[in-house]
């Protein structure tokens, strides 16, 4: 039996205010794969924030809106995922002039998501699928254990989608993520938590489904 | 997942009744204080005064003017030092803006006009470049700190989110709130230099070596062809800013300013500042007292009383019907101009003139269209009414006509007439309300400003009382300006946030 990470119950989960979910219990061990799914204002994004409020700092976080600094580079955003572990001074020397060991393991990440002739574009100028592999990237770079992810591969066609699920689950121990493609959910989760007007209604092992018995999730 | 916030009909129509009664408001405050103002054209021949003046701007006279060279490389100096200080300042000011003691510090300087904070450093410092630099500094720092702080706070919070609440404050500062904000702190601080510009050459009127020295003689003895070639100079240098004013090339403008000033001019001595603080500036029934009994109180009571009833209270009053009188007039003004420069009603060939002259009545200080119009109809309020209103009806009617550019309507549409009152002004309209009510206390500013020429505001009052020699009252009416000032500051920012108007702070 692995350790427990995240214990979560509770009446009323609320979104900007607004109640959101209900009666939600659920609890995720270390090293599980969790996919949330459910049609959109089912309560995915809501769930994701009390599970990240309970978490220590250690989570590396892909939100929605992804956080990135517009007018920042995709080296300065990904390098961004370690700010916390580094001294004030070092961080303003990056800022100014990437070092050479920062810029070799950052572009390491860059060229695994194919980022590697953009690292020095300011995030604002590129594409939707491209920030939000510099965000996934910011997450790769944080190295924490557990990642927490809010539809991270949306903007990124099903091939690359493929590639870069695999490696969130190869660099991150515990893996929670709400996603909007079953297929993929299946196939890169071991666990479908699916939710319906803010309840839990599905729990269950990812390998005991299909894809046609979550329908219901989308009626 | 995101929340919609619906915002029903009724609201918006309650919305649009408040926006016309706030404006019908103010309109019939105007129209009832028109009874009081005086509105008197007391020259004997305008026409006259005008045919030489339309003959001097159709013959522009560049060599009349000694030093002009010199001039307009000072007026550029003052600016370029003036307004990056402020600017350094500013944005310290605005790191630690949440303190309260630095939000009142920078709300009082800024309420004091930069020609009012020139006359007291005269005193102080002479007519040293000192006193210009400073007379731009200390009001331009309060504007900085104030924008720059709202602008960190519109700042895109998400990226806040996504990194580790264990980030460092300092870290986060530079990662995650600055870059966002850079490129709007550089943007206004192109702004600010602009009018930094004009307050550099507004400085020449009070004796400093800049553009405005040399209007003032040139305006005094009716030399309209040398005004003229004045203030072309002078929009060339604002029109073509954009191209040589880069941040590459700042450090060694600083330099080249610092050197070229004439230090020589004037001399500073400290016994003047001493004598400033520890003299001039105390109200003279409390100057040397050594006991402070009875006597001292009913004297510096009857002083205050003295200031009070018959030169802060008049001078106020006259400040405040001009301000509402001007406010909206530079409302109409808005409303007529800015169809101008908007695809929307001109085509290319009739923007481009629209362009030009909104662009030259946003480039001639308000001070300067006043003393226009004062030397064609005399000292009353029309001239520093029409003064105020066509300078900030530009500014803003610039403003409004580039946001019509982004408006988009259905393709059939109706043209010109309809087309204004039916589509654009209500698009519009919330819009040029939040401009208005942040140009408010500006207004206000220029307005005691221009009692220095004669117009009997509170600037009347205090520029007399320089002249006199009476640093202690003039020190009294700047204050009272100021309280009226943040008075009106306070006032405005609770009529935009009960009607709603909100817009970018860097974007004015």
């Amino acid at each position: 039996m692995s350790r427990s990470l995240f214990e979560l119950k509770c009446k009323t989960g609320r979104y900007n205010g607004h109640p959101v979910l209900h009666d939600i219990s659920i609890s995720i061990n270390a090293g599980e794969r969790i996919a949330l799914i459910g049609k959109s204002g089912a309560g995915k994004s809501t769930l994701l924030q009390l599970l990240h409020q309970q978490s220590d700092n250690t989570v590396a976080l892909i939100p929605q809106d992804l956080g990135l600094v517009k007018n920042l580079s995709v080296f300065h955003n990904i390098y961004m995922g370690r700010l916390h572990t580094y001294s004030n001074i070092y961080n303003l020397v990056n800022l100014i002039k990437p070092l050479n060991r920062e810029l070799e393991n950052v572009s390491n990440i860059a060229d695994r998501l194919r980022l590697k002739n953009k690292l020095f574009s300011p995030v604002g100028e590129l594409s939707g699928g491209q920030q939000q592999r510099t965000a996934i990237g910011r997450a790769f770079f944080n190295q924490g254990s557990i990642l927490i992810g809010d539809e991270p591969v949306s903007a990124i066609d099903e091939h690359q989608a493929r590639d870069v699920l695999q490696e969130i689950n190869h660099r991150h121990e515990t893996v929670i993520l709400a996603m909007h493609d079953i297929e993929l959910a299946l196939n890169y989760t071991d666990r479908i938590v699916g939710l319906k007007g803010g309840r839990i209604v599905l729990d269950t092992p990812s390998q005991d489904m299909k894809a046609n018995e979550l329908g219901f999730l989308y009626q | 997942m995101s929340s919609v916030s619906s915002i029903s009909n009724q609201n918006i129509e309650r919305r649009s009744t408040s926006l016309l009664k706030t404006s019908l408001g103010f309109l019939g405050l105007a129209v009832f204080l028109l009874i009081f103002a005086d509105l008197e054209i007391t020259t004997h021949d305008p026409w006259i005064e005008l045919t030489r003046m339309l003959t001097g701007v159709i013959t522009p006279n560049f060599t009349e003017t000694e030093n002009l060279i010199n001039a307009i490389i000072n007026t550029i100096a003052f600016a370029i030092l003036g307004v990056s200080l402020a600017c350094s300042f500013g944005f310290g000011l605005a790191l630690i803006f949440q303190y309260r003691f630095v939000r009142i510090s920078c709300a009082f300087v800024r309420a004091i006009h930069e020609l009012f904070w020139a006359l007291l450093f005269i005193q102080m410092f002479g007519l040293t470049p000192l006193t210009g630099i400073f007379a731009i500094v200390i009001p331009y720092s309060g504007i900085f700190a104030k924008v720059f702080s709202e602008i960190l706070e519109e700042s895109d919070p998400t990226p806040l989110k996504a990194i580790s609440a264990e980030t460092s404050k300092l870290s986060t500062f530079f990662f995650a709130r600055l870059p966002d904000s850079l490129i709007h702190f550089k943007s206004y601080a192109l702004y600010r230099f602009e009018c930094g510009l004009r307050s550099s050459a507004i400085l020449g009127f009070i004796g400093l070596p800049t553009i405005g020295f040399h209007l003032e003689s040139a305006f005094a003895q009716a030399k309209y062809s040398e005004v003229a070639a004045l203030l072309i100079i002078f929009y060339l240098v604002i029109t073509t800013m954009h191209q040589w004013m880069r941040r590459s090339l700042l450090p060694f403008y600083i330099i080249v300013s610092l050197f070229i000033l004439p230090w020589g001019m004037g001399d500073i001595s400290l016994d003047n500042i001493m004598r400033f603080f520890t003299k001039d500036i105390i109200p003279l029934p409390l100057r040397g007292v050594e006991q402070f009994d009875s006597n001292v109180l009913v004297n510096f009571t009857s002083w205050f009383w003295m200031m009070i009833s018959t030169q802060a209270w008049p001078g106020l009053l006259n400040t405040v019907v001009l301000t509402q009188i001007a406010l909206v007039a530079t409302g109409i003004l808005t409303l007529v101009c800015f169809p101008l420069i908007s695809p929307k009603f001109f085509n290319r060939i009739g923007r481009s003139i629209g362009y030009l002259f909104l662009v030259i009545l946003r480039s001639t200080p308000e001070y300067v269209l006043a003393v226009v119009f004062l030397l064609l109809w005399g000292p009353s309020m029309l001239p520093a009414i029409l003064a105020l209103a066509l300078h900030n009806g530009a500014i803003i009617g610039h403003l409004i006509g580039r946001y019509t550019e982004s408006l988009k309507l259905r393709p059939d549409s109706p043209v010109k007439f309809n087309l204004y009152v039916f589509e654009i002004i209500p698009r519009v309209y919330p819009q040029f309300l939040a401009f208005l009510f942040y140009r408010w206390e500006v207004i206000m500013r220029e307005t005691a400003i221009l009692g220095i020429l004669g117009i009997t505001t509170l600037g009347f009052y205090i520029d007399s009382a320089f002249a006199d020699l009476r640093i202690d009252r003039a020190l009294f009416l700047i204050l009272v300006t100021a309280m009226l000032n943040i008075g009106v500051d306070i006032l405005s920012c609770y009529i935009r946030k009960h009607l709603r108007l909100s817009i970018k702070a860097e974007t004015i």
